[in-house]
């Protein structure tokens, strides 16, 4: 093994090279259970780092019973609780089987999940579909109404999309979420764009493809009337791009950042599979009427891989109108690019922002220059209610504990012997 | 209810704040209601002694890098709102002046504002040498306001920015105006032809008002730091500021204040400055001048005779050819006096630019020279002194003891120069010149024989109507070989020439002299640190960005050793 002598810049420039060659392209759509790899009928993924039953939050627990609900391995609440006390079902992070999932990311076996393909490196990675507003699975909710909507997604849109997908040969997602940066997005908070830009080129195969008109009409209306459609596939992508970049020997790009509602925990490239974690933080932001930050639960999400991969909230400047959400001006949102421009070590090559004269987006978080300035990345974010199945409460804007990345320097400097 | 007043703190561990926002939190705590007293300070053992005597002082553990406030408040809960208040209050401040994006870093500030030539910095003096040095990597000049960096981090610092052609004004520099943009603490001034270079600050900001007020304005005044002169820095930046003003059109005329340097950077800058091709002139605070002026080079006492000197020398155009130097090969002057005074005012001219000079009668106890009989170094003696009348006739009447000094001094391979004086007058010998032309004259040729270069000059004193023939005596000292001279100063000055000036090293005449756009471009500067002073270059016109500094993680030291080393 290298003693001190290893060069972090040059592994840093690598990795994030690979992140931005990455190419990831969506070809379908699969069941959990027969495309993620690890899968099985008793294992639950969630959002974040590993966490025990004892210790998740409200939205995750509700999640979970959901989860046991839809798949029939539960007939109630008292039942599905049981179960899990019982110690029959096993929990994994999402991220340990390729797969993202926003909010409490809950997947299970049968759920349909989006298939991505990094066409340079040839990885496979996975998210579930997203919901839309209201009471949903993803933010704790698993009432009659959530369960049937997860059904029609699985059982009426997943088929579509998958036959539309294949139809059209596969969807170029880097391509997409460059132009949807061009059109007010910043691709995790805001996905209006991109969101009309994947029904866009769904469409004519989707009518096509659908069995009948009305289905057809569901699933577009699926698609149109939800702008965040289009988030979990991106996720998926944005998953593709940072797991590129992972395992880059000597280096201090952060790979992963993920929250479970409890933890906070981010992955390095250079320190392999280990998490670090802290508490994770109360997002700072605007509450819907009748909510307030008490009601607010401890952030939550794998949605953090957005801004893992250069887009989210470090592509603010591309995406003036989402200032709302912290009650600030256009010129906050380009201030808030221009910060992370000084924690990471290049500029994007694909995902430019017009407002600053097409300079790359900041991309590849540097450990170093984190517990250097002090300064840790923005997260734009989804607000859940502490209790399960309320669902979102607001949004806004969430920086990761610093102790995670001061903790991670520190393991970088005994693995590398510094 | 009239209860004892109640002193409370509050810690904010690794909090940086510039001390004038500590400032301003000081006077908003001190204006909330039942708040008697308040003291906003980072925790140095310095600041904590002064919140002592204050009576604001407090047991509480704390470092250099936290920032400790202090309230004296006539009850509990007064004091407790007014801690409570501590947090919006350094917010609102926060909020009010961030209407652009303030880097955290240089780089990204030099990316930002590229037009940038000159970069202030003013964080803790800890710090200072590492932005210091950031900024010269960035091919950017520094002026250094931060006092406590380490003198060998100054010299590395200086060297490195003579090696690519930069400067770096300080540490501990507080002004400076180039191209007519004050930095640090400077006073607005017309524009003129005279520059300035100054190790003071505050000399420099007497003379920029002086000649203000004579509305003869200046071109630039270069701050180097007091330092500078220092033999560990060595001048390097009161060279560079020599060159750059001797280059510059807009300069004829300059200044150069400084406490008394050390004796071999006096003796390069005396040089470079005699070099110049312009009018100098020097004024070195606390030590007496070597004379009134040599060729381009005056010398004065005060800032107001420098200032005086200036103005004549502006009107007057003076001085500008460069001198002969004279070379003898030795290395030491030797000083055989008759006349105690003139010896004294001799000895306490070359102490000026040549150090030390040994004597019986020295300027200081290190001097003094440990046996009278043996000359060592640069030697000045008064042949008049107890130790040497015993038992003779004063060397004024009796030249034999000066005779055999001086074949010994002239027998030394290491002599350059022979001084020697002749009084003349009723009651003094009737012939010295006589006594001392054979002497002289074998001296000379003896050194000649063993290919060496002597030279012998005498203090000729007298008057035409004297016994002795004024011109008589000096007409044969001149055929014995010696240089003739009829006061101090031209002594002075013609000892110098023969042992004092050192010719530029052609090591450092090859290094990349400075741009003359570095002082003449400062239409954008970047600042670190200390907020007004970015507040000052902005109201005099130039576009300046201001870095949010803060300490490497924020204070923690365990984490910016770490990080140190991962920068390799």
């Amino acid at each position: 093994m290298t003693t001190g002598t290893i060069d972090i810049d040059a592994a840093n420039q690598t990795a994030v090279a690979r992140m931005m060659a990455a190419r990831p392209q969506l070809t379908g759509l699969g069941r959990a259970r027969d495309v993620v790899p690890g899968m099985r009928d008793n294992l639950l993924l969630h959002a974040g780092p590993p966490i025990a039953w004892e210790r998740m939050s409200g939205p995750l627990r509700g999640a979970v019973i959901g989860a046991l609900l839809y798949e029939g391995l539960a007939a109630d609440e008292a039942g599905a609780v049981a179960l899990v006390e019982k110690g029959e079902i096993d929990f994994a992070p999402c991220h340990h089987h390729a797969t993202v999932g926003p909010m409490a990311g809950v997947t299970s076996a049968s759920m349909q999940v989006y298939v991505v393909e990094d066409a340079v490196h040839g990885h496979r990675t996975f998210s579930n579909l997203n919901e839309g507003y209201g009471k949903v699975l993803r933010y704790g909710a698993y009432s009659p109404e959530v369960l049937d909507r997860l059904r029609f997604l699985n059982t009426t849109v997943a088929p579509v999309l998958a036959a539309a997908l294949d139809r059209a040969g596969g969807l170029d997602l880097r391509a997409l979420l460059a132009e949807a940066l061009h059109m007010g997005d910043e691709g995790h908070n805001r996905n209006k764009a991109g969101s009309i830009l994947f029904l866009k080129l769904l469409a004519p195969h989707i009518a096509r493809v659908a069995p009948d008109g009305d289905t057809a009409g569901d699933v577009l209306r699926y698609l149109g009337d939800n702008a965040l459609a289009v988030l979990n596939p991106v996720m998926a992508a944005c998953k593709a791009m940072a797991d590129a970049a992972h395992g880059v020997e000597g280096s201090t790009v952060v790979s992963t950042m993920a929250r479970n509602g409890t933890d906070f925990g981010i992955r390095v490239s250079g320190l392999g599979d280990r998490w670090f974690t802290a508490p994770a933080m109360v997002p700072d932001g605007l509450y819907f009427p009748g909510f307030s930050s008490a009601d607010a639960n401890p952030d939550i999400g794998d949605s953090t891989i957005t801004e893992t991969a250069g887009i989210g909230a470090f592509a603010m400047a591309a995406a003036p109108a989402i200032v709302t959400f912290i009650g600030g001006s256009p010129k906050d949102a380009v201030t808030a690019t221009l910060e992370m421009y000084e924690i990471t070590v290049a500029e994007h090559a694909h995902f430019t922002i017009p407002g600053l004269g097409f300079r790359g987006t900041p991309v590849g978080i540097d450990l170093r220059q984190v517990v250097e300035l002090g300064v840790t990345p923005r997260v734009n974010t989804g607000i859940a209610h502490r209790l399960a199945g309320v669902g979102q409460v607001g949004a806004g804007l969430v920086r990761p504990p610093l102790a995670v990345f001061e903790e991670a320097l520190v393991a970088f400097a005994e693995r590398y012997g510094f | 209810m009239s209860a004892e007043p109640v002193v409370r703190t509050a810690l904010r561990a690794g909090s940086y704040h510039d001390s004038v926002v500590l400032m301003q939190l000081q006077r908003a705590l001190a204006a909330l209601p039942g708040v008697l007293d308040a003291g906003v300070v980072m925790a140095t053992p310095a600041n904590r002694e002064l919140l002592a005597a204050s009576g604001l002082g407090s047991e509480v553990v704390a470092g250099p890098d936290d920032l400790l406030i202090s309230v004296q408040a006539a009850s509990e809960p007064a004091a407790a709102a007014a801690l409570a208040a501590v947090d919006s209050l350094l917010r609102v401040r926060a909020a009010g002046t961030g209407a652009d994006y303030r880097p955290r870093r240089l780089s990204t500030a030099v990316q930002q504002l590229p037009a940038a030539r000159w970069v202030v910095v003013s964080v803790p003096g800890r710090y200072a040498a590492d932005v210091a040095e950031e900024a010269l990597d960035l091919g950017r000049n520094v002026f250094l306001y931060s006092d406590n960096v380490p003198v060998d981090r100054e010299a590395s610092l200086k060297r490195k920015a003579r090696d690519r052609g930069l400067l770096v004004l300080g540490p501990d520099c507080g002004t400076a105006v180039l191209g007519g943009t004050g930095f640090g603490f400077s006073n607005r001034t017309r524009r003129g032809r005279i520059g300035l270079i100054g190790a003071s600050g505050t000399g420099l900001q007497a003379l920029l008002s002086y000649l203000d007020g004579d509305e003869a304005g200046i071109s630039h005044a270069i701050g180097t730091g007091g330092r500078d002169l220092s033999a560990a820095v060595g001048g390097i930046t009161a060279s560079q500021a020599l060159d750059l003003l001797r280059r510059d059109e807009d300069t004829d005329v300059l200044v150069l204040v400084s406490k008394p340097p050390a004796p071999e950077v006096t003796r390069r800058l005396l040089g470079e400055a005699r070099a110049a091709g312009k009018p100098v002139i020097v004024c070195f605070l606390g030590a007496a001048p070597p004379g009134g002026g040599w060729g381009n080079v005056w010398f004065a006492n005060s800032l107001e005779e420098a200032r005086g000197y200036a103005l004549k020398a502006l009107q007057e155009r003076v001085g500008a050819s460069p001198p002969t130097t004279f070379s003898t090969g030795g290395r030491w002057v030797r000083g055989l006096f008759s006349g105690g005074t003139l010896a004294l005012e001799i000895l306490l001219c070359l102490g000026a630019v040549l150090t030390p000079v040994y004597s019986n009668i020295p300027v200081t106890a290190d001097q003094r020279l440990p046996d009278p009989l043996k000359s060592q170094g640069h030697t000045i003696l008064d042949l008049g002194a107890d130790e040497f009348t015993v038992g003779r006739l004063h060397p004024m009447m009796d030249f034999d003891l000066r005779l055999r000094r001086l074949r010994q001094e002239a027998a030394d391979p290491e002599v350059a120069l022979i001084l020697l004086d002749v009084v003349l007058g009723d009651g003094a010998h009737a012939d010295p010149a006589g006594e001392l032309a054979p002497g002289i004259e074998r001296a000379l040729t003896e050194a000649r024989a063993a290919g060496r270069e002597l030279a012998v000059a005498v203090l000729l004193i007298g008057t035409a109507a004297d016994p002795q023939d004024l011109q008589e005596q000096s007409a044969t000292l001149e055929r014995s070989g010696a240089r003739v001279v009829r006061t101090v100063g031209e002594l002075v000055e013609h000892t110098w020439r023969c042992v004092g000036e050192r010719p530029r090293d052609p090591a450092e005449t090859a290094l990349a002299p400075v741009p003359l756009e570095a002082i003449r471009d400062t239409r954008a500067v970047i600042n670190v640190g200390i907020e007004t002073f970015a507040a000052s270059l902005a109201a005099q016109g130039a576009e300046v960005v201001q870095v949010d500094w803060r300490p490497p993680a924020g204070g923690n030291e365990k984490m910016a050793a770490l990080l140190a080393r991962m920068k390799r």
